[in-house]
């Protein structure tokens, strides 16, 4: 809502010398949200008077007609001598007064007017328009102010209104009544103990009943209704001047007298009005709801099929409004109407905002609507246009009027409050007192009920104060929200984090010590995400959850997986340069769950819900578990002075994620697979035994050619994903080894197996042969070579055995070798190179 | 080897002879202080202290003299001999001195030579900017609480009191997931961290501290202010006896051990469905803490010149959430609050635009590190 100052001060005399900025903060303090004080026209400056147009002489020649005018400008020249003032306008003639910018005058946008040169003429100054200066939008031709309304040489600042300050307020849902200068005025009031004159109080013009025959078939929707009429209006009566500057400071466009005045009482009162060409109306008026299949084609040339929870209004010809939202155009005010009929109703909020978002119709009208509107006000407000309508386009106020008062169900509700609940609210000692005096400066009436509570009735214009809560805000924020002390919260002892949320923080200190960057990207991916990983028709990952507004096209979906977003950062820094990349995302994917209902169901909301209504609701979700993903390119050890570089590959990508299950003390067992988007051959499964099974945790390794292409990734890209969940599932606390001080004995031992024999198998079958006295097995070497044959590998392990108690014999440790080739033989068919 | 004479004068024995034992210990001590290396030194103790050298040799003799004249001569060589190891002991101790000192210089490297072998990472600020902001909370006693990202209409709308078509619920622009088989599925991206308060609320005993950091989402296209994906700290407490004034106590030492002490906190009134009365926060500016408002010549660029930095809205528990969570408003109040991450890192480190949060650059994350 934008709020003059001036206009403001119509209604409350703020103390001399307030600022805009003064009024803006102790509106703040109130609770109003003033973002910005707009000082309109600051940038207009120097001598901008009213003139008098004495002879216009026709300029030809050019390429469009031009005049040469010698205007009367008082004294506002210094002179008093006539002003020659070149102007390209037509709309005007001798003896018409104008505004003139005159030499050393500066208009918006650091248009400085000095005497100068065009066509021909020296031109010493500027006839202006609206436009030029800013009042409105106007490209019709120059200001012509009414004859007799100023004087040749008069100042225009004061007469246009060419500096204000407004007010720009985002006012709350709640505060409604603060979509109207009423309204704000009302908080300025208060905030300066000033007295409030209310513009809405003024006598009805004529009599109540016997005005344009209405009914209002269903009060719920429509709790009051007023319709008042003038006849014999001018159609082409011009808007005054000061409405038109008025309208456009609030943010209005000018339309015509009938329109413009329906909206500056509007801004003034908050209650919206409509005004329809009587002549055009069919018979009595309904107000009623909508029947399936009606139509109505709206002010904007739409036609609309009307839901049956859309109030209408309508006459014998049916729908002529969609009430609260927007008229319709069969019975707009045009150009001919010589008989104005005015509306101003209170329809039913939840209805005129279900009409807005269906219809996709946000209007002043229905902003207001929506919020709430004075339930007492519409009398008022029709009075009040129908006077501005007869008085400014010459017509005669009907002498009766229509109001139709559906019942107790729209005035405001008693509350009843303990006297003392803002104090326990805020942790204040406001005393009852100071409470019923902040109520009853917000307008509230309070009767004192027993010793302790008080009967709070809101006043009309305030629908949110409904519940004992709202009491309190509406007087904590009278006593100054600035009133408050401090006193620090006693919380019981808390357990601090839980294991999961220290392991997150565990292992993005891994990653990151490791080399790692953390990215936190969007969630969205799109179809070409999943195409791109090869990620097959069945894949679980190809049942992504869809937004109903996505904000791209192309990136409709919730991911499945983290790499997209991994994949798409990586490209990212490729581009800017950076060639050997690490990045890592710990982050949630959704994977909607198999049977869960299409519509989560709503649960009450004037009671908890029962844990059976708690699951049901649980199961609509979609599973959201937690991944840790990671993606490396180039080099994973950049060259250096000391050695060469190191490329990122597939084992950089399992080792990854045997980082991140080391800080869960969970074991990873490792498996080759073929799984999208991995290359097929250089793919691993990572596992972890939970409770004895093995789940599948994750992937790891280089990714497929095809995803490479398709993303534009490095060569050689290798990604890993893992389920931190399950890992979390996996980890087991530490316990204490047993620290042997007896001493090692090394045992290098070269094992031949054929290809498809993995190393793991290998491992974990020396591990079984050697037993208890085993240390450690560490693969230090792999070799494949003519000397063994095709299909053949050597892989050499150095084994470490040590006893606990006793220094190992050579018999010992030469059987526990043996015993373990013996069993890498068995299960692997390893053969001891000789 | 001579056989033992007993009729020679011991002074005729010419290598015991004072003279000639000082003699060879005099070109001993000579030859030992002219050694230049470690390779001569050894040469020297072989020429004058080895088993074949003048004093060693002269040593011998000493048998051959007569027993009253031994004691005497054996004193003479054998000081020298003393007098001559020493030498040989001292020069060596110098000579190694020399020879390491020359040694180490040699081995000197150029420690100025970089270091480094893996890339340096590091953790997202937004990260660790969260874990900062909840580990002020964690500690003052409260825990964790969280709640999933794709959630229920009725938790993150309806049970916070934002009635279904009320103005407030499009106040925040939510993105709607769809239902598998077209249309509304009643579930969002929560559009805040607040549905967590119900959660909360349900699923933990009375009374209630906690705090839950989390994404949250909003259908604004990327700016320099705005991103889709963001992050919030929700606070949450409910217990008896719970005032305004604890929740002001907690937003103070929040903004205390976040940006410092002596920061002013202002609370103005606002609205939210989910609290009644409700607030927004603005704490003093920690950079310029006023001084640049109406001083065009001391400009400040984290407050703009506006001397207040807003980080965040909070109010009272709206007792009808509490009771869409099942407590009983009678015994119990509590008050709430959501605070910006991406503001606090905005502030806290002078991070200008929005974009270098979101693109994932890493020369942004790794300029952050391991913790805020």
């Amino acid at each position: 809502m934008r709020v003059p100052v001036s206009w403001l001060k119509e209604y409350t005399d703020l103390p001399e010398g307030t600022t805009a900025q003064d009024l803006a903060a102790r509106l703040i303090a109130l609770g109003l949200e003033v973002e910005t004080v707009d000082a309109v026209g600051a940038d207009i400056s120097g001598p901008i008077a009213v003139g008098r147009v004495l002879e216009i002489e026709e300029l030809t020649g050019f390429k469009k007609p031009i005049r040469y005018c010698r205007v009367d400008v008082g004294r506002a020249n210094g002179t008093g001598e006539p002003q020659h003032i070149v102007c390209g306008a037509r709309n005007f003639g001798e003896g018409d007064l104008v505004v003139t910018a005159l030499p050393g005058a500066e208009l918006p946008g650091g248009f400085a007017i000095s005497a100068r040169k065009t066509y021909g003429k020296v031109s010493e100054g500027m006839i202006c328009s609206a436009s030029e200066l800013e009042l409105w939008e106007d490209h019709t031709g120059i200001i012509v102010l009414p004859a007799g309304s100023a004087e040749p040489g008069d100042d225009a600042y004061g007469l246009l209104g060419l500096r204000e300050d407004v007010l720009d307020i985002a006012v709350t849902p709640d505060r409604g009544y603060a979509l109207s200068v009423r309204g704000v005025a009302r908080e300025a009031a208060t905030a300066y103990g000033t007295a409030f004159r209310d513009p809405a109080e003024v006598e009805p013009a004529g009599t109540r009943g016997g005005g344009y025959p209405a009914s209002v078939a269903d009060p719920a929707v429509c709790s009051r209704y007023v319709l008042h009429g003038v006849t014999g209006f001018d159609p082409e009566a011009p808007t005054p001047l000061w409405m038109k500057r008025r309208l456009a400071l609030t943010g209005v466009r000018s339309v015509s007298l009938a329109v413009d005045v329906t909206n500056y009482v509007m801004m003034e009162l908050g209650q919206p009005l409509h005004a329809w060409d009587r002549a055009a109306l069919q018979g009595p008026i309904e107000v009623r709801l909508a029947r399936s299949g009606e139509k109505l084609e709206t002010l904007d040339h739409v036609t609309r099929a009307l839901d049956p929870d859309d109030i209408l209004i309508t006459d014998e010809s049916g729908p002529i409004n969609l009430a609260g939202v927007m008229g319709g155009l069969s019975t707009e005010i045009g150009l001919s109407s010589t008989d104005v009929l005015v509306e101003a109703a209170q329809f039913a909020e939840t209805h005129i905002a279900r009409a807005s978002r269906r219809h996709q119709l946000s209007s002043e009208s229905s902003r207001r609507f929506e919020r709430g509107v004075d339930s007492a006000v519409q009398p008022a407000a029709a009075t009040r246009a129908v006077r501005l309508l007869a008085e400014l386009g010459g017509g005669t106020v009907d002498p009766h009027y229509t109001d139709i008062a559906g019942g107790a169900a729209a005035g405001p509700r008693p509350i009843a409050i303990a006297g003392d609940h803002p104090d326990r609210v805020a942790g204040v000692d406001y005393g009852r007192e100071r409470v019923i005096a902040a109520l009853e400066q917000v307008g509230c009436t309070v009767e004192q009920g027993d010793a302790q509570t008080l009967r709070v009735t809101p006043p009309t214009w305030r629908p949110d104060l409904t519940d004992p809560n709202d009491l309190a805000e509406e007087v904590v924020r009278i006593e100054g929200y600035d009133t408050i002390p401090s006193i620090p919260p006693r919380a019981p002892a808390g357990r601090g984090l839980t294991p999961s949320q220290r392991l997150r923080r565990s292992i993005g200190r891994r990653l990151a010590a490791t080399g790692f960057a953390e990215v936190l990207s969007y969630p969205f991916m799109g179809e070409r995400d999943l195409d791109g990983l090869q990620i097959e028709g069945d894949d679980p990952r190809r049942d992504a959850l869809r937004l109903a507004n996505p904000l791209s096209e192309d990136e409709p979906l919730l991911r499945t997986t983290l790499l997209p977003g991994l994949l798409k950062t990586l490209v990212r820094n490729v581009g800017r340069g950076f060639s050997d990349v690490a990045l890592y995302e710990i982050g949630l994917v959704y994977r909607p769950r198999p049977g869960a209902p299409d519509h989560a169901p709503m649960l009450p909301v004037d009671r908890g819900p029962s844990p059976q209504e708690q699951e049901t609701l649980a199961r609509a979700l979609p599973d959201q578990p937690r991944r840790v993903g990671a993606v490396l390119a180039g080099d994973r050890e950049p060259a250096t002075w000391q050695r060469r570089g190191s490329p990122a590959n597939w084992a950089d990508a399992i080792e990854t994620a045997r980082e991140a299950a080391r800080s869960a003390n969970a074991e990873l067992i490792v498996r080759s697979a073929q799984h999208a988007p991995w290359h097929p051959g250089r793919c691993a499964a990572l596992y972890v035994r939970v409770d004895g099974e093995e789940r599948l945790a994750g992937h790891a390794g280089e990714l497929h050619p095809r995803t490479v292409a398709a993303y534009g990734l490095p060569q050689r890209t290798a990604a890993v994903e893992i389920d931190l969940d399950v890992v979390e599932a996996a980890g087991e606390p530490v316990r204490a080894p047993l620290v042997s001080g007896y001493p090692v004995a090394l045992q290098d031992v070269a094992l031949v197996v054929e290809d498809g024999v993995s190393a793991a198998e290998v491992e974990d079958a020396l591990r079984a042969g050697a037993g208890e006295l085993l240390e450690d097995v560490r693969l230090f070497d792999v070799y494949t070579g003519e000397q063994l044959g095709a299909g053949r590998r050597s892989l050499a392990y150095a084994l470490r055995f040590r006893a606990p108690d006793r220094t190992l014999a050579a018999e010992e440790i030469a059987a526990a070798r043996d015993s373990a080739v013996a069993a890498a033989a068995e299960r692997t068919g390893a053969v001891l190179r000789g | 080897m001579s056989a033992p004479n007993n009729s020679f004068d011991p002074v005729e024995v010419t290598p015991l002879h004072p003279d000639e034992v000082a003699r060879m210990r005099d070109e001993a001590l000579t030859a030992i202080a002219g050694a230049a290396t470690l390779e001569e030194l050894k040469e020297v103790r072989l020429a004058h202290a080895g088993d074949r050298s003048p004093l060693a040799l002269a040593n011998r003799e000493i048998g051959a003299l007569p027993p009253s004249a031994r004691a005497d001569a054996g004193k003479r060589v054998g000081g020298a001999r003393r007098e001559v190891g020493e030498a040989l002991k001292q020069r060596q101790a110098e000579l190694e001195e020399e020879r390491d000192a020359r040694v180490l210089v040699e081995e000197a490297v150029d420690v100025t030579l970089p270091t480094g072998r893996l890339p340096q990472g590091g953790r997202h600020p937004v990260t660790t900017v969260a874990e900062r902001m909840t580990d002020i909370f964690v500690g003052m006693g409260f825990e964790v609480a969280e709640g999933p990202e794709v959630e229920a209409e009725w938790y993150n709308f309806d049970a916070l009191n934002f009635l279904p078509d009320h103005p407030a619920r499009t106040m925040q622009d939510t993105f709607f997931v769809e239902s598998p088989a077209g249309g509304a599925s009643g579930l969002v991206l929560r559009t805040h961290t607040s549905p967590v308060q119900v959660r909360a609320l349900l699923q933990r005993d009375l009374p209630v501290y906690v705090v839950a950091p989390g994404k949250t989402f909003r259908t604004d296209e990327l700016d320099a202010t705005h991103t889709p994906v963001f992050h919030q700290l929700e606070g949450l407490v409910v217990d008896e006896g719970i005032t305004m004034a604890h929740l002001r106590g907690a937003i103070d030492a929040f903004v205390e051990n976040m940006f410092g002490s002596g920061l002013n906190t202002r609370f103005r009134p606002s609205y939210f469905p989910f609290t009644e009365p409700s607030a927004e926060v603005d704490m003093e500016c920690f950079v310029c803490r006023g001084a640049s408002v109406g001083n065009p010549a001391q400009p400040c660029r984290t407050c703009s010149s506006e001397g207040w930095i807003e980080i965040g809205g909070c109010g009272v528990v709206n007792p009808r959430v509490l009771t869409a969570a099942g407590v009983d408003t009678d015994r119990y109040s509590g008050w709430a609050f959501g605070l910006g991450v991406e503001r606090t890192l905005m502030f806290a480190r002078g991070v200008e635009d929005m974009r270098d949060m979101v693109e994932g650059d890493v020369r942004f994350t790794s300029a952050f590190g391991m913790e805020f």
